[in-house]
């Protein structure tokens, strides 16, 4: 029974997902669906905390040991002071909540992502050798669109740069994407299904 | 209770400071892994934590469980202890109870999903790639179209492993990875510029704080330079 019962709610809600697209028009169908839908919301968002209580829970045992202990503390006095700020004065804008996401939370997250931009350039000029065709195509189109992208681009070099850059947005990029998400698509649906007729129970675990 | 005094000049510079400080702190990874990065990387970690069990019970929580409930809809109370059953995940013994709640998110979500991409990158993909192949009088759409038409079959043929892709077949998904390249590599150019910009506004944060930034950054190197020197293991003599 302790996989049964998980197997037909996962059966019953994925079934009626599916069916109250074709059936909205019943009375009290997309009442019953926006009810199952705020509640897979809200356990989802219990899914967040059950995230968080992990990394607490791994953070104390290493502090426990010793281990990095002034970085876990950092770590720790960070996320009580969000949580209390947050719960005690509330997340307007002008609340301490805010500021501490503007003056912690935003540079440091702008940052991180910005030292990406560092790596990248090592990374492609290890991938933008033109060896091969493929090479070749992937260097060609990424210096292009680039380039077009960039005053140094059109006011420098050409100024029908900005054009082409879009125009291969627009068509050989459009085609290869269009490709990819059409394959995601039947893959995502076939999984889809798999899950909701049982043939897919990997969520479940082991045992 | 008054927070206005947030918005003072000397809080605003205070604030300034700190951005600035944090700014440095991470950019310090640029010359390899060190206490500074560590530092700020862990109070990431910890205040977007924080932030996230914020948000999420101000915006999920609260709108479809607290709220519905003090209503006077107790069934919601359901969705709460499905979520609370969903924490057992943590224990060893009783990690069994999360599954029900895990099947029952995973099979909502596996439902819209279906009718959602199904929609979106199904019918909606397929429908804009139906193109006319002939544009009188306007050579440059016609080819653009016949890209988009043979580029996106050539793309999904790569992606049909079902027969050996030998022959004509191996031909058009020879074509199919060079359209799958080209979209790569604009990706990759996109992402570039957005990595970029980025890296900009960090640049122009710190310039609007010279003095500080200044001295926090050759705090920075100056702590580096003796961490490396004392860190460094001698060279066993031969």
């Amino acid at each position: 029974m302790k996989k049964e019962i998980p197997l037909l709610i996962t059966f019953l809600l994925g079934t009626w997902m599916i069916l109250e697209f074709f059936f909205h028009n019943i009375p009290h169908v997309d009442q019953i669906t926006e009810i199952l839908t705020n509640g897979g919301m809200v356990i989802a968002a219990f899914t967040y905390i059950l995230g968080v209580m992990n990394i607490l829970q791994v953070n104390a045992n290493r502090i426990k040991h010793h281990q990095d202990r002034p970085y876990k503390w950092t770590l720790l006095v960070g996320f009580v002071l969000m949580i209390l700020l947050g719960f005690t004065w509330g997340i307007d804008v002008d609340s301490p909540f805010q500021w501490m996401y503007n003056t912690f939370y935003v540079p440091l997250q702008a940052t991180m992502f910005s030292l990406l931009a560092f790596y990248i350039a090592s990374a492609a000029f290890r991938a933008f050798r033109a060896r091969s065709v493929e090479a070749t195509l992937l260097l060609v189109a990424a210096v292009l669109v680039m380039l077009g992208r960039v005053p140094i681009g059109e006011e420098w070099i050409w100024s029908r740069l900005p054009d082409i850059s879009n125009w291969i947005m627009d068509y050989p990029n459009m085609a290869g994407k269009r490709a990819i998400l059409i394959g995601a698509a039947l893959g995502a649906i076939s999984t889809g299904l798999r899950v909701i007729i049982g043939m897919e129970r990997s969520y479940l675990g082991g045992e | 209770m008054d927070f206005t005094f947030l918005q003072s000049p000397t809080i605003i510079q205070i604030s300034g400071w700190i951005m600035a400080i944090l700014t440095l702190l991470i950019f310090s990874f640029l010359y390899k892994d060190n206490p500074f990065y560590k530092f700020a990387e862990h109070l990431f970690v910890g205040v977007s934590a924080g932030y996230g069990v914020v948000i999420v019970y101000n915006n999920v929580i609260v709108p479809n469980l607290v709220t519905p409930v003090m209503n006077g809809r107790a069934y919601y109370l359901i969705f709460g202890v499905l979520g609370v059953m969903m924490l057992f995940k943590l224990s060893r013994k009783l990690h069994w109870i999360s599954r029900w709640p895990l099947a029952y998110v995973v099979g909502a979500f596996a439902g819209i999903q279906i009718i959602a991409y199904g929609q979106s990158d199904l019918i909606t993909q397929i429908r804009a790639t139906i193109q006319p192949l002939w544009v009188a009088g306007d050579p440059v759409a016609t080819l653009s179209n016949w890209l988009i038409v043979f580029g996106v079959l050539a793309g999904i043929l790569y992606f049909f492993f079902s027969k050996k892709q030998t022959g004509a077949l191996g031909v058009v998904t020879k074509i199919g990875i060079w359209f799958l390249m080209i979209s790569f590599g604009a990706s990759f150019g996109y992402t570039v510029m957005g990595r970029i910009s980025l890296a900009i506004g960090r640049f122009q944060d710190l310039l609007e704080f010279p003095v500080i930034s200044t001295i926090v950054l050759l705090i920075i190197i100056a702590v580096l330079v003796v961490h490396t020197i004392m860190t460094r293991e001698p060279v066993a003599e031969e």
